[in-house]
């Protein structure tokens, strides 16, 4: 059995260890509410845009824009979305399993353009083409941050080089629920226009549908991508702040076990030095 | 009777409540919107949105929108939008004077020099309503 000094020291480390899991888990449950502020007041917008953009589709029909064309062939793209840091429990292993099983299914070329360093390192170890890596976004992700990578897919689709982009990143379903998800972002697929207030042949358009789509289809890119982010970053906050509550109880077991243990000791000890008193003063 | 007019962006929701009448920056000058318009759907410009409610005028700093209308609502959504009151100057100026190095400077890609010229637009922009409005203060009408 270990010794009485040897077990104090060990208890020490796990209170250590037990306080800064605690910490981390109350600053994650203070950026998980910004983080999910943060995605429920980018809703408005992008349900509106996803709103004209069916009105539109409704005036202008499918393939006015080389965005919306549908087209055969060519390589696939899989943004993968994924958190910069670790210790967020089992959420970054869940979304690259999910990637991993969506490459390997998918038939035909693919390139991967990786958001967050844990999906890209994971994406190099498995040699899979990386075709750009964005960092940085940081705690509070701006819509200035994803330009950038919009540009790029959208570059890359135009160019004719691949004729698919897919979004894998992480949904926010609740504080305890994170899923891996799949959402494809070109060609883009307007939804139906049934759903909104007016019909979409009822508006004016100015100066004409098609310069209003030009304007407008880039920004629908970008908001379908800024929203990716945002849940993903809400995800983040929400799987370490659940992590970090199970270490820090397991922590807690872990301190009473050891105080068991070392109370054991302590009296076997007491007991032991005793019995030698005793038989020394006998032995007289 | 009243509109209802809503000003979005990707970050958050800028303005939401009734006001009279709205001006906004369309692409070729003002494009006024009173109750009961029309439905459309326009583009817009870099500029200043104007809106009234009951005697009272503010002002918001705009750039990269659409705007869709309704009988019942105008809905603004906008790549950024300003409350005149909420534009820090000084700020506004720094980006200016930044924007303005970059073009300078000059450079190679098309994409960066239209990024730059949109940034110098916007500071502009922002200088101008923030002038104006310390100048004036918040404007009162009969």
């Amino acid at each position: 059995m270990a010794s009485q000094r040897e077990i104090r020291r060990r208890i020490g480390a796990v209170r250590n260890i037990k306080q800064i899991t605690r910490a981390m888990q109350f600053v994650a449950a203070s950026k998980l509410k910004r983080a999910q502020d943060a995605t429920l007041a980018s809703r408005p917008y992008s349900d509106k845009i996803d709103e004209v953009l069916a009105d539109l589709a409704a005036v202008l029909g499918g393939d006015e824009h080389p965005l919306l064309a549908r087209r055969e062939g060519g390589k696939r793209m899989v943004v993968l979305i994924t958190t910069d840091r670790g210790l967020a429990g089992p959420l970054n292993t869940n979304t690259i399993r999910f990637a991993a099983k969506e490459i390997t299914e998918s038939s035909g070329d693919l390139a991967v353009v990786t958001i967050g360093r844990k999906g890209r390192d994971a994406m190099r170890r498995a040699r899979v083409p990386l075709e750009a890596h964005f960092a940085g976004f940081g705690d509070r992700p701006s819509f200035a941050d994803v330009i950038p990578l919009a540009r790029l897919v959208t570059d890359a689709y135009l160019g004719g080089t691949f004729t698919q982009v897919d979004i894998i990143y992480s949904h926010f379903v609740s504080t305890l629920t994170q899923r891996p998800s799949r959402v494809s972002l070109l060609p883009v697929q307007p939804a139906d226009d049934t759903a909104a207030g007016i019909p979409g042949n009822q508006f004016i358009f100015e100066p004409n549908p098609a310069a209003v789509l030009e304007q407008l289809l880039p920004r629908y890119v970008a908001t379908r991508l800024f929203q990716a982010v945002l849940e993903s970053r809400a995800s983040e906050e929400s799987s370490r702040m659940v992590a970090m509550k199970n270490a820090t109880e397991n922590a807690g077991d872990l301190i009473d076990d050891l105080t068991l243990s070392y109370n054991k000791v302590r009296q076997s000890n007491i007991t032991r030095e005793m019995i030698e008193i005793a038989s020394g003063a006998q032995a007289r | 009777m009243p509109i209802m007019l809503e000003i979005v962006t990707p970050e958050r929701l800028a303005y939401a409540g009734e006001v009279d009448a709205v001006v906004l920056p369309g692409i070729d000058g003002e494009l006024g919107v009173l109750p009961h318009h029309a439905p459309l759907v326009s583009t817009l410009g870099v500029g200043e949105l104007r809106y009234r409610v009951g005697g009272k005028e503010e002002t918001f700093a705009i750039a990269g929108g659409f705007l869709q209308v309704r009988p019942d609502k105008v809905v603004v959504m906008a790549e950024t939008a300003d409350l005149a009151a909420e534009i820090d100057l000084e700020k506004a100026q720094e980006a200016r004077r930044e924007a303005e190095r970059a073009l300078e400077t000059g450079f190679t890609e098309g994409a960066d020099l239209s990024a730059a010229r949109a940034a110098l637009q916007q500071a502009l922009l922002r200088i101008r309503v923030a002038e104006r409005r310390h100048r004036e203060g918040p404007r009162h009408r009969g």
